[in-house]
């Protein structure tokens, strides 16, 4: 009895549940993809699938295109969020928390529901579909997690130290130049992986705000496993681990910022 | 008109917050170059307010502030030839001790060469060279408060601002860096305008103290006439220990307490004048004497440190005696009830018949800020009155000496003021928001929920912020013919 209460009071036991999801869901997953790159359909060791991407000017060129479509969004996203999150930080609204709600609201529904929506609104309106549908569509989707974690880092500075630089004989463009946007560099970094990371493998909001007509990275990777049978899914899985690895490198150059020690919100 | 002798002048300054409330309230001040100014009072008595309103964060609701005879009231704080050292050091987490040092100086577009021999010297003079390339954050309180200073003196500005630099310090560091804050403004010559709610360190550090309290200024003056010439019993309790207790003055030179008369050596009082007296607990004299025979004095004062001479004596029983390290604290009860405390190098155990003296020069005569209460009210039918908002019953015969609709003036004694445990009992409803201990009783101020403050003498003890309720019996109340 005391070994069974031994077991079950060590915090070790409790871990193994989760030890095993992360196996299966997350580890095992990432294996299969790296073998699956590495292998024809017969299972042998093969490049053929890299040599394949690198050789169709239609996926490079895809691929550079998503990641442009990410950039554009992450840039428009950061234009449109910074200033939203200072105001919200700073200005003295009666009732900023009630603002950052109203922003973060329409997380509260599912995106594919919102992009269905916004499809129909441009029906009504007989705006075409096309890449500024999608530019659109990603910016709306992707702007709240802008601006929340630059909201937050903004609203935790300390208040002392933007009076410390009008002290020290710095006006307004200074006082932001020097001191508020350095300070609040940590919370961009979280909004430009936030939204940098989910853009670049969209393809959802691309199909239905483009009726199909613009093909981005990640629709390609869909395709390659839901539409080409077994013998394409070695040709996705490179494509994935390709793209995990921009992801990877992206979230590597955030985080090796010393500024990124200091949590800007969600990451 | 130009006044070169003061650095800064503040002139009938007011302070209004939205909310309506005075966090100063004409406030005028006068600060001459390369003074050491502070400026002291409890919390939310308008101190910071006051800071922030020379150093350009906020703007005053009326009056101004000269600097060098310029108006500076409205100029934005980036424009003032003024520095401050914040309380909690508003250091820049993202750069270094150099880079945050340099801030006003890069600032000012200053060559490579001048930054670097200011920043250095700016650090010498705060004890902190060779701790340029250090991270701000990996420095102690102490040494982010050195370089708060530093960023601040290294603009050379007229007048420095230091904001309570030393209340997150630990006491020893406290000690160390108000020596060399004292250092350092002989040293540059800059003006100091210092802030602080600790009396020690404004005694210790100022040319002139400022004491404040509710957004006004109850005195300046230098640490020894606010010491030993308080103004008023706020700045009497404020500052030290002391006994304050109602006194008469009689004459010139006499005055009457704890029910003998002394010699004293105020004047200008008038004749039977209610005042406040202040003894401080250190310039009482006391040795062992049961006061039936006077004569045998002198055999408990072997050291001859009694003054001899036509003094006052009066007599009481120690009742605590607590080693403060120097001294003995103790507390004496004379047998007419009054309390007092009395600081000596001796020890008087609880028990001892006692026999006390003071100087008449360390007696501190002031005038008293009020009588009574006083409001102003006006008849209602019935024979009710109107004040602070109520209607309240008045005995018939001072009733029947006006009619409804005068306009009149309340006044009730202190002592004719009752409390309530509980609130809902009282006709009106407060809070207690200052206590005086008089010897015999206590004097405190009651704010009520409207803001209007009530004085109160009682003998029950009640603490700071207890919520009473406020009773006056008609007898009590006192009409006057108002303007």
């Amino acid at each position: 009895m005391n070994k069974l209460t031994a077991i079950f009071g060590s915090r070790r036991t409790w871990a193994w549940p989760y030890v095993l999801f992360l196996v299966l869901f997350v580890v095992l997953p990432l294996l299969l993809i790296f073998v699956y790159t590495f292998t024809d359909p017969q299972g042998h060791f093969t490049l053929r699938n890299f040599l394949q991407f690198f050789q169709t000017s239609e996926a490079v060129n895809t691929f550079i295109y998503s990641l442009a479509i990410a950039l554009l969004t992450t840039i428009i996203c950061l234009l449109l969020g910074y200033p939203a999150a200072y105001i919200m930080a700073t200005a003295e609204l009666k009732t900023p928390a009630v603002m950052a709600m109203l922003f973060i609201l329409p997380m509260w529904i599912n995106f594919l529901l919102r992009t269905i929506a916004t499809v129909e609104l441009f029906n009504m309106f007989s705006i075409p579909l096309g890449e500024g549908a999608l530019l659109y569509g990603m910016c709306y989707d992707f702007l709240p997690f802008m601006i929340y974690p630059i909201y937050n880092t903004l609203q935790k500075m300390d208040k002392s130290l933007i009076e410390a630089a009008h002290d020290l004989g710095a006006n307004g463009r200074e006082v932001f130049a020097k001191v508020i946007l350095p300070l609040s560099m940590p919370g961009i970094y979280s909004g430009i992986i936030m939204v940098f990371m989910p853009t670049v493998s969209t393809f959802a909001i691309a199909e239905l705000l483009t009726r199909n007509k613009i093909t981005l990275f990640g629709s390609l990777i869909q395709r390659a496993f839901g539409e080409g049978g077994l013998q394409m899914w070695n040709y996705g899985a490179a494509l994935s681990l390709i793209m995990l690895i921009i992801i990877g490198l992206t979230s590597f150059f955030g985080n090796n910022d010393d500024a990124a020690d200091q949590k800007g919100g969600l990451l | 008109m130009q006044n070169t002798n003061y650095i800064i002048e503040v002139n009938n300054v007011s302070k209004q917050f939205e909310d309506g409330k005075f966090a100063l309230d004409n406030v005028s001040l006068s600060v001459q170059k390369g003074e050491f100014v502070t400026i002291l009072g409890p919390s939310g008595c308008g101190k910071t307010t006051l800071l922030r309103c020379i150093a350009g964060f906020q703007v005053a609701t009326s009056g101004d502030i000269l600097l060098k005879g310029e108006d500076i009231t409205r100029t934005p704080p980036h424009k003032r030839p003024v520095n401050t050292v914040f309380q909690k050091y508003a250091l820049f987490p993202h750069l270094n001790v150099f880079d945050n040092v340099a801030f006003g100086l890069k600032l000012k577009k200053l060559d490579k060469d001048t930054i670097v021999k200011r920043v250095k010297q700016a650090l010498k003079t705060v004890g902190m060279t060779d701790y340029e390339y250090r991270d701000v954050d990996s420095l102690s309180g102490g040494q982010q408060q050195r370089v708060a200073i530093a960023r601040a003196i290294v603009n050379q500005p007229e007048v420095l601002l230091l904001d309570e630099p030393l209340a997150a310090l630990d006491l020893k560091m406290r000690k160390d860096m108000q020596l060399e804050l004292k250092e350092m403004h002989k040293k540059l010559g800059i003006t100091f305008i210092y802030v602080t709610h600790d009396q020690e360190e404004a005694l210790t550090l100022s040319d002139r103290v400022v004491v404040m309290n509710e957004g006004k200024i109850q005195q300046i003056g230098t640490p020894t006439d606010i010491y030993n010439e308080p103004v008023n019993c706020f700045v009497a309790d404020f500052i030290g220990e002391s006994n304050i207790l109602n006194g008469i003055m009689i004459h010139d030179r006499r005055v009457a307490f704890c029910e003998q008369e002394f010699d004293c050596i105020d004047e200008g009082f008038g004749e039977n004048t209610p005042v406040d007296v202040v003894i401080r607990p250190e310039d009482i004299y006391i040795w062992k004497s049961d006061g039936s025979d006077l004569s045998q004095q002198a055999d408990y004062d072997p050291e001859d440190r009694i003054p001899k001479g036509k003094f006052t004596k009066w007599y009481g029983t120690v009742e605590s005696c607590i080693f403060k390290g120097v001294h003995y604290e103790m507390m004496v009860l004379t047998k007419n009830g009054y309390e007092f405390m009395v600081q000596d190098y001796h020890e008087f155990l609880p028990g001892t018949e006692v026999g006390m003296l003071v100087k008449p020069e360390d007696i501190q005569v002031m005038k008293k800020e009020r009588l009574y209460n006083s409001f102003e009210a006006e008849m209602k039918e019935g024979g009710r009155v109107r004040f602070l908002s109520e209607d309240w019953d008045v005995s018939d015969n001072m009733a029947e000496r006006f009619s409804a609709g005068d306009k009149v003036q309340v006044r009730i004694n202190f002592e004719r003021v009752t409390l309530l445990d509980h609130e809902e009992d009282g006709v009106l409803q407060g809070e207690v928001h200052f206590i005086l201990y008089k010897g015999d009783h206590y004097h405190l101020t009651i704010r009520t929920d409207d803001g209007d403050d009530i004085y109160v003498d009682t003998n029950d003890v009640w603490d700071d912020g207890d919520r009473v309720g406020i009773q006056i019996a008609p007898s009590s109340i006192r009409l006057v013919k108002g303007e």
